[in-house]
Protein backbone atom coordinates (compact mmCIF):
# COMPACT_ATOMS: atom_id res chain seq x y z
CA UNK A 1 0.00 0.00 0.00
CA UNK A 2 2.35 2.52 1.28
CA UNK A 3 4.84 1.10 -1.77
CA UNK A 4 2.53 1.83 -4.61
CA UNK A 5 1.28 5.02 -2.84
CA UNK A 6 5.52 6.01 -3.23
CA UNK A 7 5.46 4.39 -6.94
CA UNK A 8 2.33 7.24 -7.59
CA UNK A 9 4.13 9.98 -6.26
CA UNK A 10 7.52 9.41 -7.87
CA UNK A 11 5.49 9.43 -11.18
CA UNK A 12 3.36 12.47 -10.49
CA UNK A 13 6.97 14.11 -9.25
CA UNK A 14 8.29 13.22 -12.29
CA UNK A 15 5.20 14.23 -14.93
CA UNK A 16 4.89 17.18 -13.20
CA UNK A 17 7.70 18.86 -13.38
CA UNK A 18 8.90 17.53 -16.94
CA UNK A 19 5.62 19.24 -17.76
CA UNK A 20 6.49 22.70 -16.03
CA UNK A 21 9.72 22.53 -17.61
CA UNK A 22 7.80 22.19 -20.77
CA UNK A 23 5.49 25.02 -20.46
CA UNK A 24 8.29 27.35 -19.86
CA UNK A 25 11.13 25.97 -22.51
CA UNK A 26 8.52 25.45 -25.28
CA UNK A 27 8.75 28.05 -28.02
CA UNK A 28 5.19 26.86 -29.20
CA UNK A 29 2.61 28.64 -26.97
CA UNK A 30 -0.18 26.27 -27.64
CA UNK A 31 2.11 23.11 -26.70
CA UNK A 32 2.68 25.02 -23.59
CA UNK A 33 -0.76 25.25 -22.75
CA UNK A 34 -1.61 22.10 -22.71
CA UNK A 35 1.48 21.41 -21.02
CA UNK A 36 0.18 23.35 -18.54
CA UNK A 37 -2.96 21.34 -18.15
CA UNK A 38 -0.90 18.25 -17.51
CA UNK A 39 0.90 19.84 -14.90
CA UNK A 40 -2.80 20.84 -13.41
CA UNK A 41 -3.85 17.16 -13.58
CA UNK A 42 -0.55 16.06 -11.88
CA UNK A 43 -1.25 18.37 -9.59
CA UNK A 44 -4.73 17.62 -9.10
CA UNK A 45 -3.09 13.45 -8.06
CA UNK A 46 -0.90 15.07 -5.75
CA UNK A 47 -4.05 16.95 -3.93
CA UNK A 48 -5.30 12.80 -3.81
CA UNK A 49 -2.16 11.70 -2.66
CA UNK A 50 -2.40 14.43 0.01
CA UNK A 51 -6.04 12.66 1.41
CA UNK A 52 -7.40 16.37 0.01
CA UNK A 53 -10.03 14.51 -2.63
CA UNK A 54 -12.25 17.42 -2.51
CA UNK A 55 -9.55 19.98 -4.07
CA UNK A 56 -8.88 17.24 -6.57
CA UNK A 57 -12.08 17.72 -8.18
CA UNK A 58 -12.20 21.30 -7.94
CA UNK A 59 -8.78 21.48 -9.23
CA UNK A 60 -9.73 19.68 -12.56
CA UNK A 61 -13.10 21.38 -12.49
CA UNK A 62 -11.33 25.39 -12.27
CA UNK A 63 -7.90 24.53 -13.62
CA UNK A 64 -8.04 21.82 -16.06
CA UNK A 65 -12.00 22.42 -17.46
CA UNK A 66 -11.54 26.32 -17.00
CA UNK A 67 -8.17 28.00 -16.98
CA UNK A 68 -6.71 25.99 -19.43
CA UNK A 69 -9.56 26.69 -21.67
CA UNK A 70 -9.33 30.50 -21.43
CA UNK A 71 -5.65 30.64 -22.12
CA UNK A 72 -6.10 28.40 -25.50
CA UNK A 73 -8.68 30.72 -26.43
CA UNK A 74 -6.23 33.93 -25.29
CA UNK A 75 -3.38 32.38 -27.31
CA UNK A 76 -5.58 31.61 -30.46
CA UNK A 77 -7.45 35.72 -30.30
CA UNK A 78 -3.84 36.67 -29.69
CA UNK A 79 -1.61 34.26 -31.89
CA UNK A 80 1.60 35.57 -32.94
CA UNK A 81 2.87 33.19 -35.41
CA UNK A 82 5.63 35.54 -36.40
CA UNK A 83 7.44 35.71 -32.43
CA UNK A 84 6.58 32.83 -30.96
CA UNK A 85 7.33 32.43 -26.91
CA UNK A 86 10.56 34.04 -26.97
CA UNK A 87 12.93 34.34 -24.02
CA UNK A 88 13.57 38.11 -23.19
CA UNK A 89 16.79 39.10 -22.31
CA UNK A 90 17.15 38.40 -18.47
CA UNK A 91 18.21 34.66 -19.44
CA UNK A 92 20.73 34.21 -16.81
CA UNK A 93 19.35 36.44 -13.87
CA UNK A 94 16.57 34.70 -13.85
CA UNK A 95 18.04 31.07 -13.92
CA UNK A 96 20.21 32.76 -11.12
CA UNK A 97 17.23 34.11 -9.24
CA UNK A 98 15.08 30.57 -9.33
CA UNK A 99 18.04 28.77 -8.12
CA UNK A 100 19.00 30.08 -5.47
CA UNK A 101 15.11 30.35 -4.56
CA UNK A 102 15.41 26.51 -5.20
CA UNK A 103 18.55 25.85 -3.34
CA UNK A 104 17.11 27.95 -0.59
CA UNK A 105 13.56 26.55 -0.54
CA UNK A 106 15.34 23.03 -0.69
CA UNK A 107 18.16 23.81 2.56
CA UNK A 108 14.89 25.12 4.59
CA UNK A 109 12.71 21.73 3.87
CA UNK A 110 15.06 19.45 4.43
CA UNK A 111 16.94 20.48 7.80
CA UNK A 112 13.66 21.84 9.26
CA UNK A 113 12.15 20.20 11.94
CA UNK A 114 8.60 19.65 10.87
CA UNK A 115 7.22 17.66 13.85
CA UNK A 116 5.26 15.60 11.41
CA UNK A 117 3.14 13.93 13.68
CA UNK A 118 3.32 10.38 14.49
CA UNK A 119 2.44 7.57 12.04
CA UNK A 120 -0.36 6.20 13.51
CA UNK A 121 -2.44 9.62 13.89
CA UNK A 122 -1.67 9.86 10.05
CA UNK A 123 -4.65 7.13 9.52
CA UNK A 124 -7.01 9.35 11.85
CA UNK A 125 -6.30 12.29 9.87
CA UNK A 126 -6.74 10.53 6.56
CA UNK A 127 -10.37 9.50 7.94
CA UNK A 128 -11.10 12.35 9.57
CA UNK A 129 -10.21 14.45 6.42
CA UNK A 130 -12.11 11.98 4.12
CA UNK A 131 -15.00 12.33 6.98
CA UNK A 132 -14.79 16.15 6.79
CA UNK A 133 -15.69 15.93 2.82
CA UNK A 134 -18.28 13.69 3.15
CA UNK A 135 -19.50 15.57 6.26
CA UNK A 136 -20.92 12.14 7.71
CA UNK A 137 -19.34 11.56 10.98
CA UNK A 138 -18.14 7.56 11.26
CA UNK A 139 -20.10 5.42 13.85
CA UNK A 140 -18.53 6.17 17.08
CA UNK A 141 -16.52 8.64 16.28
CA UNK A 142 -16.32 10.93 19.15
CA UNK A 143 -15.00 13.47 16.91
CA UNK A 144 -17.32 15.37 14.96
CA UNK A 145 -17.24 15.59 11.40
CA UNK A 146 -16.67 19.39 10.19
CA UNK A 147 -17.21 19.42 6.64
CA UNK A 148 -15.44 21.88 4.43
CA UNK A 149 -18.62 23.90 3.96
CA UNK A 150 -19.06 24.42 7.52
CA UNK A 151 -15.70 26.09 7.83
CA UNK A 152 -15.73 28.14 4.96
CA UNK A 153 -19.37 29.80 6.57
CA UNK A 154 -18.17 29.33 9.88
CA UNK A 155 -14.42 29.81 10.95
CA UNK A 156 -14.18 31.53 7.38
CA UNK A 157 -17.18 33.33 7.02
CA UNK A 158 -15.14 36.73 6.50
CA UNK A 159 -12.33 35.79 3.88
CA UNK A 160 -15.30 34.03 2.45
CA UNK A 161 -17.03 37.23 1.72
CA UNK A 162 -14.29 39.51 0.98
CA UNK A 163 -12.94 36.70 -1.78
CA UNK A 164 -17.25 36.54 -2.98
CA UNK A 165 -16.51 40.24 -3.98
CA UNK A 166 -12.85 40.08 -5.52
CA UNK A 167 -14.79 37.48 -7.76
CA UNK A 168 -17.60 39.99 -8.41
CA UNK A 169 -15.37 43.07 -8.89
CA UNK A 170 -12.90 40.58 -10.93
CA UNK A 171 -15.77 39.41 -13.40
CA UNK A 172 -17.46 43.18 -13.95
CA UNK A 173 -13.50 44.49 -14.37
CA UNK A 174 -13.35 41.60 -17.03
CA UNK A 175 -16.13 42.33 -18.77
CA UNK A 176 -15.20 46.31 -18.94
CA UNK A 177 -11.75 45.23 -20.49
CA UNK A 178 -12.59 43.23 -22.76
CA UNK A 179 -16.00 45.89 -24.35
CA UNK A 180 -15.05 47.02 -27.14
CA UNK A 181 -14.70 50.86 -27.09
CA UNK A 182 -17.50 52.98 -27.49
CA UNK A 183 -20.24 50.22 -26.40
CA UNK B 1 6.55 10.03 0.33
CA UNK B 2 6.85 12.02 2.93
CA UNK B 3 6.60 16.05 3.78
CA UNK B 4 10.09 16.96 2.94
CA UNK B 5 9.89 15.00 -0.83
CA UNK B 6 6.32 17.03 -1.08
CA UNK B 7 7.89 20.67 -0.15
CA UNK B 8 10.76 19.69 -2.68
CA UNK B 9 8.51 18.68 -5.49
CA UNK B 10 6.56 22.09 -4.70
CA UNK B 11 9.46 24.17 -4.74
CA UNK B 12 10.81 22.52 -8.10
CA UNK B 13 7.68 23.52 -9.55
CA UNK B 14 8.04 27.00 -7.88
CA UNK B 15 11.03 27.80 -9.16
CA UNK B 16 10.55 26.84 -12.52
CA UNK B 17 7.26 28.88 -12.48
CA UNK B 18 9.58 32.13 -11.26
CA UNK B 19 12.02 31.46 -13.97
CA UNK B 20 8.99 31.43 -16.59
CA UNK B 21 7.58 34.75 -15.26
CA UNK B 22 11.45 36.01 -15.65
CA UNK B 23 12.45 34.67 -17.91
CA UNK B 24 9.75 34.53 -20.94
CA UNK B 25 8.65 37.76 -23.31
CA UNK B 26 5.40 36.79 -24.25
CA UNK B 27 2.18 37.57 -21.63
CA UNK B 28 0.58 34.51 -21.73
CA UNK B 29 3.11 32.73 -20.90
CA UNK B 30 4.06 34.93 -18.21
CA UNK B 31 0.53 34.30 -16.97
CA UNK B 32 1.06 30.48 -17.27
CA UNK B 33 4.58 30.32 -15.19
CA UNK B 34 2.46 31.77 -12.43
CA UNK B 35 -0.29 29.58 -12.56
CA UNK B 36 2.42 27.11 -11.86
CA UNK B 37 3.49 29.27 -9.29
CA UNK B 38 0.30 29.27 -7.39
CA UNK B 39 -0.03 25.44 -7.84
CA UNK B 40 2.96 25.07 -5.94
CA UNK B 41 1.98 27.03 -2.99
CA UNK B 42 -1.57 24.74 -3.14
CA UNK B 43 0.63 21.49 -3.00
CA UNK B 44 2.76 22.80 -0.24
CA UNK B 45 -0.07 24.35 1.53
CA UNK B 46 -2.33 21.22 1.62
CA UNK B 47 0.96 18.97 2.52
CA UNK B 48 1.31 20.87 5.58
CA UNK B 49 -2.55 20.45 6.33
CA UNK B 50 -2.13 16.99 6.33
CA UNK B 51 1.32 16.38 8.10
CA UNK B 52 2.04 19.18 10.25
CA UNK B 53 -1.15 21.08 11.16
CA UNK B 54 -3.24 18.20 12.52
CA UNK B 55 -1.09 18.68 15.85
CA UNK B 56 -4.43 20.55 17.76
CA UNK B 57 -6.55 17.42 16.31
CA UNK B 58 -8.11 16.35 19.50
CA UNK B 59 -8.75 19.93 20.06
CA UNK B 60 -10.45 21.46 17.47
CA UNK B 61 -10.94 18.91 14.22
CA UNK B 62 -11.31 22.14 11.74
CA UNK B 63 -7.42 22.91 12.39
CA UNK B 64 -6.81 19.08 9.89
CA UNK B 65 -8.82 21.26 6.65
CA UNK B 66 -7.54 25.03 7.71
CA UNK B 67 -4.82 24.15 4.82
CA UNK B 68 -7.57 23.11 2.40
CA UNK B 69 -9.51 26.29 3.08
CA UNK B 70 -6.25 28.18 2.33
CA UNK B 71 -6.22 26.34 -1.30
CA UNK B 72 -9.47 27.12 -1.61
CA UNK B 73 -9.31 30.87 -1.15
CA UNK B 74 -5.88 30.46 -3.41
CA UNK B 75 -7.24 28.74 -6.31
CA UNK B 76 -10.37 31.28 -6.13
CA UNK B 77 -7.42 34.14 -6.01
CA UNK B 78 -6.03 32.64 -9.00
CA UNK B 79 -8.84 32.32 -11.08
CA UNK B 80 -9.93 36.36 -10.52
CA UNK B 81 -6.32 37.10 -11.43
CA UNK B 82 -6.37 34.76 -14.55
CA UNK B 83 -9.65 36.86 -15.63
CA UNK B 84 -9.01 40.13 -15.25
CA UNK B 85 -5.02 39.48 -16.66
CA UNK B 86 -6.42 37.76 -20.00
CA UNK B 87 -8.99 40.88 -19.93
CA UNK B 88 -5.68 43.04 -19.76
CA UNK B 89 -3.97 40.92 -22.20
CA UNK B 90 -7.20 41.67 -25.14
CA UNK B 91 -7.18 45.20 -24.15
CA UNK B 92 -3.61 45.36 -24.81
CA UNK B 93 -3.58 42.93 -28.46
CA UNK B 94 -6.46 45.37 -29.45
CA UNK B 95 -4.34 48.63 -29.06
CA UNK B 96 -1.18 47.41 -29.92
CA UNK B 97 -1.25 44.24 -32.20
CA UNK B 98 1.46 42.42 -29.91
CA UNK B 99 1.44 40.39 -26.32
CA UNK B 100 5.42 41.25 -25.80
CA UNK B 101 6.19 42.23 -22.42
CA UNK B 102 8.47 45.04 -23.40
CA UNK B 103 6.03 46.21 -25.88
CA UNK B 104 3.42 47.33 -23.05
CA UNK B 105 4.70 50.60 -22.22
CA UNK B 106 1.24 52.65 -23.14
CA UNK B 107 1.40 53.92 -19.07
CA UNK B 108 4.35 55.66 -19.32
CA UNK B 109 3.18 59.27 -21.43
Amino acid sequence: MVAAQDVVFWLLAVVSIAAALGVVVVKDLFRSALLLAVVFIAVAGFFVLLSAEFLAVVQILIYVGAISVLFIFAIMLTRNVREGNLPNRLQIPAISVSALLLVGLIVAAVNTDWRPIPEAAVEMVDAAQTQAITAVPAAGSEVAATGLADLLIGKFVLPFEAVSLLLLAALIGGLALARPRGT
Amino acid sequence: MSLESMLIVAAVLFAIGLYGALARSNVIAVLMSIEIMFNAVNLTVVAFAKYVAPLALRQEIGSVLTGQVFAIFIITVAAAEIALGLGIVFAMYRNTESVTLTEANQLRH
